[in-house]
């Protein structure tokens, strides 16, 4: 028999039960909770007279509608009293169940799927659900995350478990290594692009080989967190000491004896040598540049020193009116190089790349560099306060400040624009974040997705630029 | 939760790949702490001219008479037919929400995204996965036909159209249990709570780390 891939174990870690249907009931370790995709959930629970099944599996914090300006008047600072009403819910519902959340003047508050892991409320090995879809973010410690709906977030509240039905298994291997410059973001893109978004629907898919062995945490982040760009509810990486060593004097990571039994648990989440994955994808690390999104779907991306696509040469006629639409939204020439296209608002930040070592390279690229002229503005959105005062001590605030970049306080931001941060009719953004969807950052607004690196670049050139040129 | 047995009704086609979750429900309405008031939302950015705000009386908005939805012989549509990947993006299940409160019963496509797939079921919304070519044949009957209409039979896994032709669909069994009956399934999942609270009282010994007071 063949042995077991990562994503089956945590599986079979989980399992509750099989039902006679054939679904299966899986327990959940955490749910992180925020003001968005709750409220209704626990309408559910009130109108149903039920109570949290383990009130201490839940973390939550508010971050997709909070202002990243003016942070010291609290909840009385939200303009938009829609966005008001939602945040006090969640805090009203966090009260009256006792779920633990970091309201808006914690130092702990942010993106959910940041505050997660820098607190060691994800540990690997977990299940870990919430109402986003980007909670693949988790799978980069080896846990089994993935967005849930509303009506899942209450039946977990209520029984701590999911009816699910197993995923298959795709391993994409990423061998060799990185160039300078080019990071976790680009390779994700790359990946998306390979693969399409609909390419891991149905699946859980394992990033794995030496790519991303070398890499951070931080960029095994951003990789697992764009997993559902490429339509994959989840994504995950293997253990190793870069896993443990990120977990060391956490708040909420096990101490003493207890560590120790957690190591050596942990160090079995890896797939087996002789694992059977239904899917494989191969890609070199030396091949993946810089990557820049030119339509309104993540798989419409090229690499920094190609032109945007010409729809005619697309022989698929679904794919060609894709690509037609996607050039008439954007205002993008066919054939046009990449390098020439402009940009008018540049946002770092995002639950994909707002983490220490993305704005530290960003901030590299900002040093001793001025925001072109005809940039009208660029924003840098730590991802929690705690990463936002580390930034402070190492003094990067101060590198985008004089930069010309505007420094800012903790939040989902212009990703989606539900707070008051969005790009107006037309702009084109160099854009962190992780969808360039029609409209997501802002009405009739323009995304073009990038690494932080490239993201700084484009706002010190006013157009993409290959950031290796530069560095 | 509504039940779904059989259904027929008026098909509207939305003929392009990868609509996703933002398009079908664009984020400013995600601001509401309700489950209901969505339908006027639907498509917004499509559907309107203006930029569209939660609480508006949309009556009073300019329609793009361009759009597929405001073609007046697809008014009262209760099927939607779509194509690959549909649902894409975000895990909101406001986008099922106001699918079904525009009115839709049932969705065709060659393919769902997973996240959207699985929040339809939670919401007496039928997702229906047809063949590529299946869906194409039906695209082009409902362009050349006003009031074209299909029959959905959940019981029997089908979906028939006018001249009788009938497409066998895939339905996973419980979910097709559940959407008959109109069930929620918390409460099935509760039946289980003693198998629940031994597995959590064994994971609890054997991982303890997992379940530290976090405050």
């Amino acid at each position: 028999m063949a042995g077991q891939t990562l994503y089956d174990k945590l599986w079979q870690d989980h399992l509750v039960k099989t039902r006679e249907d054939g679904t299966a009931l899986i327990y959940i370790d955490r749910q992180l909770l925020h003001e968005v995709t709750s409220p209704q959930a626990f309408e559910g629970l009130r109108l149903a007279n039920r109570q949290p099944w383990r009130l201490n599996a839940n973390l939550a914090t508010v971050d997709h509608n909070v202002p990243t300006t003016d942070r010291d008047k609290g909840v009385a600072g939200i303009e938009d009293q829609v966005s008001k009403i939602q945040v006090t819910t969640l805090d009203e519902n966090c009260d009256e169940f006792g779920i633990v959340e970091y309201k808006m003047q914690d130092v702990r508050q942010g993106i959910v799927h940041v505050i997660g892991p820098e607190q060691g409320a994800t540990l690997p090995g977990m299940t870990v659900v919430c109402g986003d879809s980007h909670t693949s973010t988790h799978g980069a410690f080896a846990c089994l995350a993935h967005g849930i709906g509303t009506s899942e977030v209450e039946h977990v509240l209520a029984t701590q478990c999911l009816i699910q039905k197993k995923m298959k298994n795709m391993l994409v291997r990423i061998d060799g290594k990185l160039g300078a410059g080019v990071s976790g973001k680009d390779v994700v893109l790359a990946i998306i692009g390979k693969i399409g978004t609909a390419g891991g629907t149905g699946y859980a898919i394992e990033f794995g080989g030496q790519v991303m062995r070398d890499m951070s945490m931080e960029g095994r982040m951003t990789v697992c967190n764009m997993a559902i760009e490429a339509g994959a509810r989840a994504g995950m990486v293997a253990v190793d000491d870069t896993t443990i060593e990120y977990f060391k004097g956490r708040p909420y990571s096990p101490t003493g004896e207890t560590w120790d039994k957690a190591v050596e648990s942990w160090k079995q989440l890896t797939s087996d040598d002789d694992a059977e994955f239904d899917t494989v994808v191969v890609l070199k690390g030396e091949d993946i540049k810089p990557q820049v999104s030119w339509g309104t779907s993540p798989e419409m991306v090229a690499a920094i020193d190609e032109n945007v696509p010409v729809p005619a040469e697309q022989t698929d006629a679904v794919k060609r009116e894709g690509y037609e639409r996607a050039l008439k939204y954007m205002d993008l020439q066919a054939g046009m190089p990449i390098t020439d296209i402009k940009v008018d608002k540049v946002f770092i930040g995002s639950c994909t790349n707002s983490r220490i070592e993305d704005l530290r390279m960003a901030a590299e690229v900002a040093k001793g560099r001025k925001v072109a002229d005809s940039v009208k503005q660029a924003m840098v959105v730590p991802g929690s306060g705690l990463v936002k005062q580390q930034a402070e001590a190492e003094g990067l605030d101060k590198i985008f400040v004089e930069a010309g970049f505007e420094w800012r306080d903790p939040g989902c931001s212009m990703c989606l624009a539900m707070n008051p941060d969005k790009l107006e009719p037309g702009e084109h953004c160099a854009s962190t974040s992780n969808r360039n969807f029609e409209g997501r950052q802002g009405f009739g607004g323009r995304t073009h997705l990038v690494s932080p690196a490239m993201a700084a670049a484009a706002a010190v050139e006013g157009h993409f630029v290959d950031v290796r040129d530069i560095l | 939760m509504e039940k779904f047995e059989k259904h027929t009704g008026i098909v509207a086609p939305l003929n392009r790949a990868n609509v996703d979750t933002d398009m079908i429900i664009p984020k400013q309405f995600l601001k509401s702490i309700k489950r209901t008031g969505f339908g006027q939302n639907l498509f917004d950015e499509w559907r309107y001219l203006d930029v569209g705000q939660p609480g508006q009386d949309c009556s009073q908005r300019p329609v793009n008479e361009e759009f597929v939805l405001n073609f007046p012989r697809y008014k009262g549509a209760s099927v939607l037919l779509a194509q690959q990947n549909f649902g894409c993006g975000s895990s909101r299940e406001h986008a099922p929400w106001a699918i079904s409160e525009y009115g839709f019963r049932a969705v065709i496509a060659p393919s769902f995204a997973d996240i959207f797939f699985n929040n339809s079921f939670k919401n007496g919304l039928l997702p229906i996965v047809l063949e590529q070519s299946v869906v194409d044949t039906l695209f082009a009957e409902v362009e050349a036909e006003e009031g074209y209409q299909l029959t959905v039979d959940l019981e029997a896994q089908q979906v028939i159209s006018p001249s009788g032709n009938a497409y066998a669909f895939e339905i996973d069994p419980f979910r097709k249990h559940c959407l008959l009956n109109g069930l929620d399934d918390i409460g099935l999942t509760l039946q289980d709570a003693d198998v629940i609270r031994d597995f959590e009282d064994k994971r609890r010994e054997t991982a303890p780390w997992l379940f530290t007071e976090l405050s």
